[in-house]
């Protein structure tokens, strides 16, 4: 009997044997298995052949060059800073997103009237397909001319901004953040609305006020939420690319360069398919880095 | 604090934020509607006759039709088929687990953590050499397999939900695996198939890297349809939120509609 059945819906399987009726899962089973297995396999080994190869699609040549596409990445300034852009990206939208989720999964929590359009207004943006956002607030908004934000700073008597020139970076974090604070909202909303409504009367009759309430009762009881959002946006925003393509294209400069982003500009944009391979196996390791953690809390989940 | 006070407090601060949150949408909705002068005017306009030849031009262009098709298209069919491979594996997991069912459902998970970026180059040669590259069957193939782990994730959760003494009396009246699955689980799980190709339709129709890697004009869908609007020749505002709001609408009503068995689905059952 596997772990997952220990969570008291044991009957099925033992049941299952009981009548003598045992299917063979395997033929029900295998199709998933096969084509995952493919999926994971075939590009992952070609990305590590590629990545020892001397390999441009300009250049009918093809040779092994064992660690040399590593080094010469590796030696290049443009990789360190693509990783840290990565680092950063990720990092500030994190940090943006858990914050301004739970805060309004608090306030969410609250019943007031029209509370539930309100939640749907607010869950929109997750399903704003990033193209879109990305143009909407490149031109709509953050348009130094005719965009909103350059008409409210010349309304209050400032110089407007010239996002994408002057904060290429914190332009596309804005963006990014804006598509994953509902995501972040949804999952802590749902977190925080599984809590004992029982708890937090028993803690209000103790006497604990609002602040009190979240630092003890309401932050603890969501630490497992949080930690599960970190990890799946994390996933993510390891590769945003969407919006760098259609804003920025990784500009100025590499200002806006991510990994995903370098990648694509050396396989694509200059045809150094063993370049981009190894590249592509850093981002493998980095991404495999978090997973580990990811794949670690869901199957605690799976035993509780 | 009183009750009343902290009542009007949240009323102000949630609709606020919630407004806040939704003003870019709503900013796009009303420039669809305005003429292409009144979308760059500043101060901007508020008060403006609506009109609607951004959506008449949007429709007038053959081509948009034919990206929002290969939008449908290749949402539609790649879930459908994630679904059907996924239903016979989600069914023996959720009623005959062994001791490798967990193993697998967690491998199966980590499949999904591969960042897409890391095998765009071997991709991009096998669809070049296999002829798939700007077809809808390869954007199909794609989102199939992108979607899998999580199609079978959340039909195994759905599937553990169902009480398993119906199936076992539908075994013993002789139903076979397969009049099991069609006759009994799956009218039984039919809400939780709904929302699971909800969201398999909403990841496929918002999926923006391959789309924009690997199909050029004849397999393009909307994702990047929209993206052609960021060359500077296409600066037509107007239009750009016509044709936005039209690619967003449907996804919009469809995670509306699913979002707490999202919440299931996205965090792979870790918060319900």
């Amino acid at each position: 009997m596997s772990a997952i059945t220990a969570s008291g819906d044991v009957k099925p399987a033992s049941s299952a044997r009981r009548s003598g009726q045992k299917i063979r899962t395997l033929p029900f089973i295998a199709p998933s298995v096969l084509i995952l297995l493919v999926w994971m396999i075939v590009p992952l080994a070609m990305t590590l052949y590629f990545s020892v190869m001397r390999y441009n699609l300009l250049n009918p040549v093809v040779e092994f060059t064992g660690l040399g596409n590593y080094q010469y990445l590796l030696e290049d300034p443009s990789l360190w800073t693509a990783m840290w852009n990565t680092l950063v990206l990720v990092g500030s939208v994190l940090a943006i997103t858990v914050v301004a989720g739970t805060l309004l999964a608090v306030l969410f929590d609250q019943e007031f009237p029209g509370c539930g359009i309100a939640r749907l207004f607010a869950i929109a943006p997750f399903f704003v397909m990033p193209t879109v956002s990305a143009l909407i607030w490149k031109n709509l908004l953050m348009h130094p001319i005719n965009g909103i934000f350059g008409f409210l700073s010349r309304s209050v008597g400032l110089e407007p901004i010239d996002w994408f020139a002057q904060y290429p970076m914190a332009s596309v974090i804005m963006i990014v953040s804006w598509q994953w604070i509902p995501f972040a909202l949804l999952i802590l909303l749902t977190a925080i609305q599984s809590l004992d409504n029982e708890q937090k009367e028993a803690a209000r009759m103790d006497g604990a006020g609002p602040l009190s309430m979240f630092f003890f009762i309401i932050l603890p009881h969501l630490g497992r939420a949080i930690s599960v959002v970190v990890m799946i946006e994390t996933i993510f925003l390891l590769t945003v690319f969407a919006e760098i393509f259609v804003t920025t294209s990784g500009g100025p400069g590499l200002a806006t360069t991510n990994l995903a982003f370098l990648i694509y500009v050396r396989a694509l944009l200059e045809f150094d398919v063993g370049g981009a391979s190894a590249g592509g196996v850093i981002a493998i390791i980095l991404a495999n880095i978090v997973a580990f953690f990811v794949v670690r809390t869901v199957a605690r989940n799976l035993e509780a | 604090m009183s009750s009343a006070k902290s009542g009007v407090l949240s009323f102000v601060l949630g609709w606020g934020a919630a407004l806040l949150l939704f003003f870019p949408i709503l900013w796009m909705l009303l420039t669809g509607f305005k003429t292409e002068v009144e979308a760059i005017a500043t101060p901007p306009t508020l008060f403006f006759s609506p009109t609607m030849e951004n959506y008449q031009a949007v429709f007038q262009r053959a081509d948009y039709l034919s990206f929002a098709i290969n939008s449908v298209v290749v949402s539609v069919v790649a879930t459908a088929l994630a679904i059907l491979i996924a239903v016979p594996a989600a069914y023996v997991m959720a009623f005959f687990p062994t001791k490798r069912t967990r193993g697998t459902l967690l491998w199966m998970l980590s499949t999904k953590m591969m960042p897409p970026v890391g095998v765009l180059v071997p991709m991009y040669l096998l669809f070049r050499d296999f002829g798939l590259l700007d077809t809808l069957t390869g954007l199909v193939i794609i989102y199939t397999l992108m979607n899998l782990p999580i199609v079978i994730w959340m039909l195994y959760t759905f599937f553990k939900e169902v009480p398993p003494e119906i199936l076992e009396a539908g075994r013993m009246d002789g139903a076979r695996a397969k009049q099991e699955v069609t006759l009994l689980l799956l009218p039984l799980a039919l809400p939780g198939i709904a929302s699971t190709s909800l969201l398999s339709i909403i990841l496929c129709w918002n999926e923006a890297f391959w789309s924009l890697n690997l199909s050029a004009h004849n397999a393009a869908p909307l994702t990047a349809f929209i993206a052609s609007f960021s060359s500077p020749e296409g600066l037509f505002w107007a239009k750009l939120s016509a044709a936005s709001t039209l690619a967003i609408a449907p996804i919009l009503v469809f995670g509306w509609m699913s979002q707490r068995q999202l919440v299931r689905g996205l965090t792979f059952g870790a918060v319900k």
